[in-house]
């Protein structure tokens, strides 16, 4: 009885789409640490009491990834996609490093809240012109957003006159390098957005509301909900989300390159949905699910690095990771297994639906 | 019978171009279609009729090659013929042009006239050639005056019908099956694409006309097959089938019995009086429903009489905002309101239950719970959300009145039987506490119990002070729920009678059957 109940908890967990995730993130940090067997050691910095790793390091780096994955989801579950979350972080950057070089006073506070906040209302501006193509205009998200994918670089040239830009500001550095109880500001204060975000969704009825039209826009309608406001909602948190995560790329080295800030991030964020199990088709979306896809790509692109695979070769070795994952992940490639192992079993959304008595007028 | 069918028709010539015998059709193992019998003539119109699923686009699709036939046989011009597909059945002279104007907008009229049968040259297509070929075979149809190069999504929808039919008829088929060509057509629109019709008939082409508009079958066809739940119900001439036998053989019970159907209703119901509780006027919208006068009382259960495609759902969904009227005005309680869209009149109180559970209705991949509250959540709108005591107090509530049957209330929707997201449906708009509800095919494919239940239902919110617009294909059963009839017939309202002891399903055929003079 026990034993039957622990096989049903396991198939549960096996059918959850994150779990191939977490086994990959395993998968690629046993592979690091046959390389280097200290691979995963973290020790205490004796000066300042920070923690010091390469766990560590990959969790500073997940952070803006989380932050375009989160909203990234939400938008695929609409049923759209944004690609522009890259680009806007290249804007949001340029807006908050131009801001505090004009700005001067390195050690001032307000100067990076000043930065942070002009940074995040233009992002939310570019959101909102994304929303409105896509909700009131009525284009394709696709096209939308690959507008702006090339406006936003464009713009962020624009910001910073085409120059790498440098500023120092030490609180606005701290969020990106700081520590707090030993851990990276920058990963904490991406957990709480993302908590603060999934509490909201999921807290009230947006989260409801936006699996309903990704689901099904008709019926949707039908039962009074109005996607205009939903999606143009959507479409600003995604940007407001990205620009959060452009503070913290720049943050980082307290310099925006308009060319490389954020640059293919969209496709990160993208994939970290869909290896959390959100279609791309829209509905059901997992927040959870796309904190484990960010953090696979974190680690993948920190063991690439620690691998030596050469950077020419980087994209080749993160398709394959990326296609193993989502052959795993779909299903007729796990029925095949399941096949081979044992009779198919009848689940109830695999029998025929009940023939139709249709009542002829 | 053959006699007799040439004696109908002059020059019909007595050897049929299409013969279609013992058809048998199976869809996914289901058979739709038993044993059919088909003749076309060469010169004339020939009009298949039936209800929802009598297997009409079933023997269109046989005859034109898109489904495989599992029994029987088919000759053309005598020669028997396998139709393996739609390429095999152009050659053989058998065309169709489907219900969806399947043509590419953005192209011009000659290639979408011309496509897969452009003029070839040793360097290629010869558009001047194909443009000409074109033209030679829009004359045809009287549409020798259209400009070959204009983009085909400029044209009126009628035009557009006829485009598609010119296609068909690029290879000078003898057989020309069309499926519902004047379903999204106006009566001018519909007068243009007889004259091109009867012009093809004079020629000689065989025309399968496959329509539910009872009118224009009338006006056009010499001859009319019935089906009725994959059986072939016979084959009459036109002019010697009455209009109400004609209704009785594609409803399926004959005349006596239908008047035995009566209403169950001891006496006429006193008519309701004072202001009504919501008020249509002059609503329409082009191509969909005429203008109308509407109104619905408290407590009053309005049913919708009339034949598929007489408009039936496209009146319900102007009446609750889900299309929104072109004209007319709407008032509840004497009070003018707009229900611009289905959102506008869920907080007025006025809520639609579609006929299509599964395109219109259940959110498949949400949960029971959050299907049953979604209407009450998007009134509220999202960020007044329903605490979870709130909404599994009101889902329980349902859940036990109703008897919904669920693997767990948890479970995706798309899980449950029918009837029983039809119920979820039903606790859905109940839940917004509507005003006035609009039940489209509330019973549609669902099983008797469940039939019953929601018959009774429907009465119960009634006694309880709703107003509801009752629609269903089966005349017996609006008959029995409803206080007053609205009958409808090609999209129109031809008139209302209040139900009482001497109604029975038999006086409503014989309204839509009565008003031939004014039509066509």
């Amino acid at each position: 009885m026990s034993n039957a109940a622990r096989t049903n908890w396991l198939r549960e967990l096996i059918r959850k789409p994150f779990f191939w995730g977490v086994i990959a993130i395993f998968a690629l940090l046993a592979l690091n640490v046959l390389k280097d067997p200290n691979y995963l050691a973290i020790t205490v910095n004796p000066v300042n009491g920070n923690l010091v790793g390469n766990v560590i390091d990959i969790l500073r780096a997940s952070a803006p990834i989380l932050m375009i994955a989160v909203g990234m989801s939400l938008v695929i579950a609409t049923g759209g996609i944004d690609l522009s979350v890259g680009s806007v972080m290249a804007v949001s950057g340029a807006v908050a490093m131009v801001f505090m070089k004009d700005a001067g006073q390195s050690g001032s506070v307000g100067v990076a809240l000043g930065a942070i906040g002009l940074a995040l209302l233009v992002s939310a501006l570019l959101g909102a012109i994304n929303g409105v193509l896509v909700a009131y205009i009525g284009l394709q998200p696709f096209i939308s957003t690959l507008i702006m994918m090339l406006a936003g670089r464009g713009i962020a040239k624009v910001i910073t006159e085409g120059q790498n830009t440098s500023a120092t500001n030490d609180p606005f550095r701290w969020i990106a390098n700081g520590f707090v109880i030993g851990l990276p500001v920058v990963f904490l204060l991406a957990i709480a957005i993302v908590i603060v975000v999934g509490l909201v969704v999921r807290r009230s009825a947006l989260g409801l509301m936006i699996e309903a039209i990704g689901i099904n826009p008709k019926a949707s309608r039908m039962a009074g909900i109005k996607p205009s406001g939903l999606l143009l909602t959507v479409y600003i948190l995604s940007a407001v989300l990205a620009g959060v995560a452009g503070i913290m790329s720049v943050g980082t080295v307290m310099t925006v390159d308009v060319s490389r800030t954020g640059y293919q991030m969209e496709l990160d964020a993208i994939l970290a949905v869909v290896i959390g199990g959100t279609s791309l088709a829209g509905g059901k979306f997992s927040i959870g699910g796309a904190v484990v896809g960010a953090l696979l790509i974190a680690t993948l692109d920190k063991t690439i690095v620690f691998l030596g695979i050469s950077s020419s070769a980087t994209p080749a070795f993160k398709a394959i990771v990326i296609v193993v994952l989502c052959l795993l992940q779909s299903d007729r490639v796990r029925s095949w297994f399941v096949q081979r192992r044992k009779p198919p079993q009848l689940r109830p959304e695999s029998l025929p639906a009940k023939p139709k008595q249709e009542v002829a007028a | 019978m053959t006699a007799k069918d040439a004696a109908a028709r002059p020059n019909v010539e007595v050897r049929p171009v299409v013969e279609m015998t013992g058809i048998t059709v199976d869809i996914d193992g289901t058979t739709v279609l038993h044993g059919v019998d088909l003749r076309l003539f060469p010169g004339e119109i020939h009009a298949l009729m039936g209800g929802n699923g009598a297997g009409k686009s079933s023997l269109v699709k046989a005859l034109s090659g898109a489904y495989r036939i599992g029994g029987g046989s088919v000759r053309i011009s005598g020669e028997p013929v396998v139709l393996s597909g739609p390429a095999e059945a152009e050659s053989v002279g058998v065309a169709a042009a489907f219900q969806d104007v399947d043509l590419c907008g953005n192209l011009s009229i000659a290639e979408n006239v011309m496509i897969g049968h452009e003029e070839r040259r040793w360097y290629g297509i010869s558009w001047p050639a194909t443009r000409r070929r074109a033209v030679t075979v829009l004359d045809e149809l009287g549409l020798g005056d259209l400009d070959p190069k204009q983009a085909v999504a400029t044209l009126p929808p009628a035009i557009q019908q006829l485009v598609a039919i010119a296609r068909a008829m690029v290879t000078h088929p003898k057989v020309l099956v069309l499926d519902e060509p004047t379903s999204s057509l106006d009566a001018d629109e519909v007068a243009t694409l007889f004259r091109a019709l009867r012009r093809l008939r004079d020629q000689g082409v065989a025309i399968l006309f496959v329509s539910h508009f009872l009118e224009q079958v009338y006006a056009i066809s010499d001859r009319i097959t019935v089906l009725r739940d994959g059986y072939g119900q016979g084959e009459y001439p036109t002019r010697e089938l009455d209009r109400a036998v004609l209704i009785s053989k594609m409803i399926g019970k004959d005349l006596t019995e239908l008047r035995r159907i009566g209403s169950d209703r001891r006496a006429h119901r006193a008519d309701p009086t004072g202001t009504p509780l919501f008020r249509a006027v002059g609503v329409g919208k082009r191509g969909e429903f005429d203008s109308t006068d509407f109104e619905v009382h408290r407590g009053e259960v309005v049913g919708l009489g009339g034949l598929r495609g007489s408009g039936r759902s496209e009146l319900g969904q102007l009446l609750a905002g889900v299309e929104r009227a072109d004209s007319g005005t709407f008032q509840i309680d004497g009070r003018p309101v707009g229900l611009p869209n289905p959102a506008a009149a869920l907080r007025r109180r006025v809520a639609y239950a579609s006929e299509d559970r599964r395109d219109g209705g259940i959110i498949e991949e949400l949960s029971v719970r959050e299907n049953i509250v979604l209407a009450l959540q998007a009134i509220r709108g999202w960020a007044r959300p329903i605490s979870h005591a709130e909404r599994d107090a009101l889902v329980d509530r349902f859940v036990e009145s109703f008897g919904i049957v669920a693997p767990g209330l948890d479970a995706p929707a798309k899980q449950l039987s029918g009837g029983n997201q039809q119920k979820v449906l039903l606790a859905r708009w109940l839940a917004t506490r509507p005003l006035l509800l609009v039940l489209d095919e509330p019973t549609r494919g669902i099983d008797i119990a469940a039939k019953v239940e929601i018959q009774a239902r429907v009465a119960e919110m009634a006694r309880d002070g709703m107003a509801v617009v009752f629609i269903s294909s089966e005349l017996d059963e609006v008959v029995r729920l409803s206080d007053r009839i609205a009958i409808l017939k090609d999209r129109r309202k031809i008139g209302e009678v209040s139900n009482g002891p001497g109604l029975s399903v038999d006086t409503i055929i014989e309204m839509i059957a009565a008003d031939e003079e004014d039509d066509a």
